[in-house]
């Protein structure tokens, strides 16, 4: 670890605040329909979608209606995906010749786009057209995350509002998510990276011919304006096969650090933009505080074990400085521990190195940051309603250790959500493990694993962690591209998504018909220390207990035998 | 849901029109109009042939030349079509053997390299397209590089740092060289004895 390192640390988390806050401030003004400096370029088009969609922005929503509006957007989503993978050799801009998708990876990887979750079992280069890449995986990418904001705008106004039926109109909230953020965002940041050196061409393979002779293609294409809403969507679903990696996808490390701000700052600024929208910036700032302490936890122990490097490999006598497998030159450790932490805490998913050379406990924490659930930051939109969650709990024991009914922000927290929220705390870990063991057990989920000895045990927990939390990193040399391992993890990542997203609508609508309720002096304070410690440690004990004994079987196992020697 | 079908749809088809069609177009106009040369890949041409990409590493195999990393592409490595990575467990037998053998073939070629075998000479990159070394994985390469093309040690460790680039603004990133740039230029100052 060394002091520039840190420096630069500090200086990304002091860059991602400063911009959070102000995105935040701006985004509660665009979510309660106020005035903001974009509306005049912004409305007129918001009404044309409205009137080509045939709807009522108007027209307010019952939760159901809402969640029965997000459940019909990501299914079309995901059929219209399936068909333009399927039949991309019949369509334009395909000028690398791509085959049409095989039926099981095109389900897969439909899925895994409209629910954010961009897990990848295909190498973008050798498997999609330009036409799939821009039409269909970046429409999802806009359209996944755009849901996910709006879906948290929705829990949000739960909290805000009083003895109302409705959460919100999702179309409205979905189009705003696009028109006031995603859509002029990625514009302004797609063209900044293609200044750094990233491809923006329809132009296909170009041949070199080196100086020896040997001839070399290279694959380009329109990989800036799907990098942009990669990172700012926290998709993380990449042009290519090695993802942000890739130096057409990453090519500097000022492209690096952009990239890094851009995969947190939405998620960030949504715990801000929710302190605005109910009327108390403080409440904001608490959560941020919590998951604060969480990233930077994880960052110390991975920044640690990487700058360490792997025992194996400084035995033999080369240059100290942490092992490079699966590491670019121009990152080295820390950039590539950065992107690797940034990237697990948000649902993101994109990668700069490969987490499955990290060293043991290097791995370890990007899987545990997954296995917390996302909701450190989390993903757009979901890392706030995952986090909402977690603090119903909190008040939830709070409440139970003093006797009185749990309050959070002026609403009495009743059976009825805590039910959900319990709910949706449970389908995370049956889903990981579940679908893991059967994996484990199944020869045609062990054809999968790659490495030998614990590491292959890591290897299919991680796969379903991912899926499950909706993040889509790898230790990539798990092959999730079979039939089985199509079929499952696309199941886990529609179990992941619904199983939070039905039950926090559940929970928005229940509150929003509630009166709310001045504080008195029995009202535990949500915005203080104690709370924020409190809640960290039930995000802990809920999230890290459930999941020990994997890991003590997993990554702690490899790490014991990492120190000692041992090799498999 | 199934009345929310039918503006799903509509709305999805509009936004596909949006975000799918009209954004990457409008990017991929601008992008060619103001940074053309980064847009079309960053290619480098010598005598109206593309000789690469500045961005994109490649193999050299002769001893001639600066060598790039390992690199675990498949076929073969540097395969800018198909980039990929090893993905291996850091407690793989087989990755730290194959580790142990880089090195010997390392050392056995570069007999007058001083000092410890640089990391990254070792390891293979993440995205196999690794188009930088570390100063010091070049310079370790100088003595076999300054013998064959008949050059001083001296001279060639001044190419070296001419063509480092530092870290961004001081901070960011990691020192390194990119070996085309690098060996285009010692073609072009000490062309290889025929």
């Amino acid at each position: 670890m060394t002091t520039q390192g840190w420096l630069e640390i500090a200086l990304y988390l002091a860059t991602v605040t400063g911009l959070a806050l102000a995105l935040g401030l701006y985004l509660a003004q665009v979510f309660q329909g106020k005035p903001t400096w974009a509306t005049p370029a912004a409305a007129p088009v918001e009404r044309l979608i409205f009137r080509l969609a045939g709807v009522d922005p108007a027209q307010e929503q019952h939760w159901t209606h809402y969640a029965g509006s997000v459940l019909a957007f990501t299914l079309v989503g995901i059929l219209l995906l399936y068909g333009l993978m399927r039949v991309q050799d019949w369509l334009p801009l395909n000028p690398d010749g791509q085959a049409a998708v095989a039926p099981d990876l095109a389900f897969n990887t439909a899925v895994s786009f409209a629910t954010n979750t961009n897990w990848q079992n295909y190498g973008g280069e050798s498997a999609m057209s330009y036409f799939t890449q821009m039409a269909g995986l970046t429409v999802q990418n806009f359209q996944s995350a755009a849901a996910g904001l709006a879906v948290a705008v929705a829990v949000a106004r739960g909290f805000a509002r009083r003895s109302t039926r409705s959460v919100g109109n999702f179309w409205v909230d979905l189009v705003r998510a696009v028109l006031y953020l995603l859509l002029p965002a990625s514009v302004i940041f797609a063209l900044f990276l293609v200044g750094q050196g990233v491809p923006q061409t329809l132009g296909g393979a170009v041949v070199a011919t080196g100086l020896d002779g040997v001839t070399q293609s290279i694959a380009r294409g329109p990989v800036a304006s799907q990098e942009a809403i990669k990172l700012l969507g926290t998709n993380g679903g990449g042009f290519f096969n090695v993802n942000s990696a890739h130096p057409f996808e990453n090519p500097t490390p000022l492209a690096n650090f952009a990239e890094m701000v851009a995969l947190l700052v939405i998620p960030a600024s949504l715990v801000v933009m929710f302190g605005r929208m109910v009327g108390d910036l403080r409440q904001g700032f608490a959560l941020y505080a919590a998951m604060g302490v969480l990233l930077l936890a994880g960052l110390a122990v991975c920044y640690g074990a990487e700058a360490a490097g792997n025992p194996a490999l400084t035995h033999l006598g080369i240059a100290p400085g942490g092992s490079l497998e699966g590491k670019e030159v121009r990152f080295g450790v820390v950039e590539s521990v950065l992107f690797a932490v940034a990237t697990t805490v948000t649902s993101c998913g994109a990668v700069n190195a490969m987490h499955d050379s990290f060293t043991a406990l290097g791995g370890l924490v990007p899987l545990v940051n997954m296995m917390l659930g996302e909701v450190v930051f989390g993903g757009v939109g979901s890392g706030l309603y995952g986090m909402l969650v977690f603090v119903l709990v909190t008040v939830f024991i709070a409440g139970l250790m003093v006797g009185r009914t749990p309050e959070y922000l002026g609403k009495k927290i009743e059976a009825r959500e805590i039910k959900l929220a319990v709910l949706s705390l449970l389908f995370f870990p049956l889903s990981v493990l579940g679908l893991s063991a059967l994996s484990l057990v199944l020869p045609d989920g062990v054809a999968s694993v790659g490495a030998p000895g614990p590491h292959g045990l890591s290897e299919a927990v991680y796969a379903y962690a991912s899926a499950t939390a909706n993040n889509g990193s790898a230790f990539a040399g798990y092959n999730g591209n079979t039939l089985y391992a199509n079929s499952l993890l696309g199941l886990a990542m529609l179990v992941g998504r619904f199983s939070v997203i039905i039950p926090v609508l559940a929970i928005a609508g229940a509150l929003a018909a509630k009166k709310t309720i001045p504080p008195s002096a029995g009202t535990f304070p949500t915005h203080g220390i104690l709370f924020v410690v409190l809640l960290v440690a039930v995000v802990l004990v809920v999230g890290g207990l459930t999941f020990f004994p994997v890991l003590a079987l997993g990554p702690v196992a490899e790490h014991l035998a990492q120190a000692s020697g041992r090799l498999f | 849901m199934l009345q929310a079908l039918i503006p799903a749809t509509r709305l999805l088809l509009v936004l596909t029109v949006l975000c799918g069609i009209a954004y990457p177009l409008v990017v991929t106009g601008v992008a060619q109009l103001v940074f053309p040369h980064q847009a079309r890949g960053s290619l480098i041409v010598q005598d109206d042939r593309v000789v690469g990409s500045e961005l994109i590493g490649r193999s050299f195999v002769g001893p001639g030349w600066f060598h790039s990393r390992p690199s675990a592409t498949a076929p073969a490595p540097y395969n800018a079509a198909a980039s990929g990575a090893s993905n291996a467990a850091p407690t793989r037998r087989a990755f730290i053997d194959e580790v142990k053998a880089r090195i010997e073939g390392l050392r056995a070629e570069n007999p007058d390299a001083a000092g410890p075998v640089p990391v990254e000479l070792v390891t293979a990159s993440g995205s196999g397209l690794d188009p930088d070394l570390t100063p010091a994985g070049a310079l370790f390469q100088v003595p076999r590089i300054a013998k064959l093309r008949g050059i001083g040690a001296e001279q060639l460790r001044g190419l070296v740092a001419e063509f480092t680039e530092g870290r961004t603004l001081g901070l960011f990133g990691q020192p390194r060289v990119k070996v085309l740039r690098l060996n285009l230029e010692l073609d072009k100052r000490w062309p290889l004895p025929k």
